[in-house]
């Protein structure tokens, strides 16, 4: 963590550059949390208006992405950053690309809401989806908070919490499923609780995404597709 | 004062020169010297070894103890802020500070079995051996054909026309010049444009069959064709010769060496394989240093 000096070029337009992505990554990371969070409220309490409006942000948080990567090409072109620079633009770009997904998984959780609202509310399912939707929000939020420090210990955190969030998912699964045999009549109201959670799982997965960009950032070291544990030992190295 | 003393202190000094930039203070402030060099500077199969080598001019040090392997068939990139000693330990590897009165070399430099400073060397023949090309081109104010021939001539290595005609137009073709001046290799070198005159030297240079070529900034007065060339020729040569290069452009380290050593006020700070030095420099001063953040 103390290696990240982005402010400290010799070139004060550099620094003004990676700035600027930090600031609009971190404006974009805001906008997408707060996309997850009304789009659970929008599905928990068939607010439809609310639903509506996480769509409308979509297309805020696409333009910021385009930014942002127009902004790190230009850093590539014109700079030529190396070791923790060139790390940051890297890590950055496909942050911004995981973010971008999971403001659309909350928009499939907003468009499942609304068609609760019309079809009436799901018998079954609304515990899961807050208890899931809950851990998912915390991580992305971790996450985030973790690329606006630089810290790899918390970005590690987030890749742990993403197992429990897949195990409750197949837990939920499982249990929806039951329901679903019981009682057929409930079958499309349930599958739209079911869309809802495996786009929180999703989310889950994105969120895990940015932390291995983090501790690609601070570390230097590629820790996707292996276990949290192999990440640790990875780190300890 | 000796600016490489100041390092030797616990605390900042208050009477820094004003000259230095803020950036370097803060460096200097927040970062020390590693005990060590950091990362591999040794090879197995080391073409040149130097251990612990000290450079004076005069009273003033300008190397400090560096010990690295070039290994065989390597190209090493030296690169390091200007005034670091970075020329100057290149300069040693075949005693071109030889030519400056009050410059003394310690330590021990080794080709291969070979002492560089056994006062029983001839210094001519070590230099056939380990060539230099500069940063500027500096062709002899002779033909094309007689620029690379005069290595070859002197040391005696062709006896006939016929050999000489030979090692001329393999040294031009290994520099990628050949089919640019077959057809006037008798008018003379200094008619070539600049990124020409800099491949002819390297002819030159390689004419004498040398076994590590030493290159000193060799395309910081070419454009960035002539450029591409070179380091295009690098990676070639690389296949039969030892190379090292001082170079101040970062991006071209990167791209024609497989280790990097970075030099600090006339210590070694680091070398490590180039990919490690340019995505994950092990000490800060690297990182400083290729980030552009001081130098």
């Amino acid at each position: 963590m103390d290696r990240m000096h982005f402010g400290e070029h010799s070139s004060s337009q550099f620094n003004e550059a990676l700035e600027s992505i930090r600031n609009n990554l971190m404006e974009m990371g805001g906008l997408v949390e707060k996309q997850v969070v009304d789009a659970l409220q929008a599905l928990l309490q068939a607010d439809s208006a609310l639903a509506e409006k996480v769509l409308e942000t979509e297309d805020k948080v696409d333009k910021l992405e385009m930014l942002i990567d127009e902004e790190c090409t230009k850093v590539l072109a014109l700079r030529q950053p190396a070791a923790s620079d060139l790390r940051l633009i890297i890590a950055v770009t496909k942050a911004v690309s995981d973010l971008e997904r999971i403001g659309d998984e909350s928009a499939k959780i907003a468009r499942m809401g609304l068609q609760l609202a019309e079809e009436g509310e799901s018998p079954r399912g609304y515990v899961e989806v807050r208890h899931i939707g809950n851990h998912v929000r915390n991580m992305l939020r971790d996450t985030l908070d973790a690329f606006a420090r630089f810290d790899a210990k918390k970005a590690l955190e987030v890749a742990a919490e993403d197992k429990e969030v897949d195990l409750e998912y197949r837990s939920a699964m499982r249990s929806l499923v039951t329901f679903m045999m019981e009682d057929p009549r409930a079958i499309s109201r349930v599958l739209n609780i079911i869309w809802s959670l495996r786009a929180l799982e999703r989310i889950g997965d994105h969120a895990r995404n940015i932390g291995e960009q983090v501790i690609y950032l601070v570390e230097g070291k590629d820790v996707r597709h292996i276990s949290v544990d192999e990440i640790e030992a990875k780190l300890k190295k | 004062m000796d600016t490489a003393e100041k390092f030797d202190d616990k605390t900042p000094r208050s009477d820094t020169p004003a000259s230095q930039s803020e950036g370097e203070q803060a460096m200097e402030n927040s970062t020390r010297y590693p005990e060590q060099t950091i990362g591999s500077p040794y090879v197995d199969n080391a073409k040149m070894s130097m251990r612990d080598v000290d450079v004076f001019y005069g009273d003033k040090q300008a190397i400090h103890g560096v010990s690295l392997d070039i290994g065989k068939n390597e190209v090493v990139a030296l690169i390091g802020p200007s005034g670091c000693g970075k020329s100057t330990f290149l300069r040693c590897l075949n005693r071109m500070n030889d030519t400056i009165d009050i410059c003394q070399v310690k330590g021990s430099l080794h080709l291969e079995d070979q002492d560089l400073y056994d006062p029983k060397l001839d210094v001519v023949e070590l230099r056939a051996r380990v060539g230099m090309v500069f940063q500027k081109p500096n062709p002899f104010p002779k033909s094309i054909y007689d620029n690379v021939a005069y290595g070859p001539r002197i040391h005696g290595l062709a006896n006939k026309k016929y050999d000489l005609d030979e090692i001329v137009e393999t040294s031009l073709q290994k520099a990628g010049l050949w089919n640019e001046v077959k057809d006037r290799l008798h008018s003379p070198g200094t008619g070539l444009s600049g990124g020409q005159q800099q491949r002819l030297c390297i002819a030159r240079t390689i004419a004498v069959s040398p076994e590590v070529v030493l290159m000193d900034e060799p395309c910081s007065a070419l454009d960035p064709i002539a450029t591409a060339k070179i380091e295009e020729l690098i990676a070639e040569l690389s296949e039969s010769y030892t190379i090292a290069i001082v170079t101040h452009s970062m991006q071209q380290a990167a791209r024609v060496s497989n280790r990097t050593a970075y030099f600090h006020l006339g210590r070694l700070v680091e070398m490590n394989d180039t990919e490690t030095v340019f995505t994950k420099p092990e000490h800060d001063l690297t990182e400083a240093y290729i980030t552009g953040r001081f130098g």
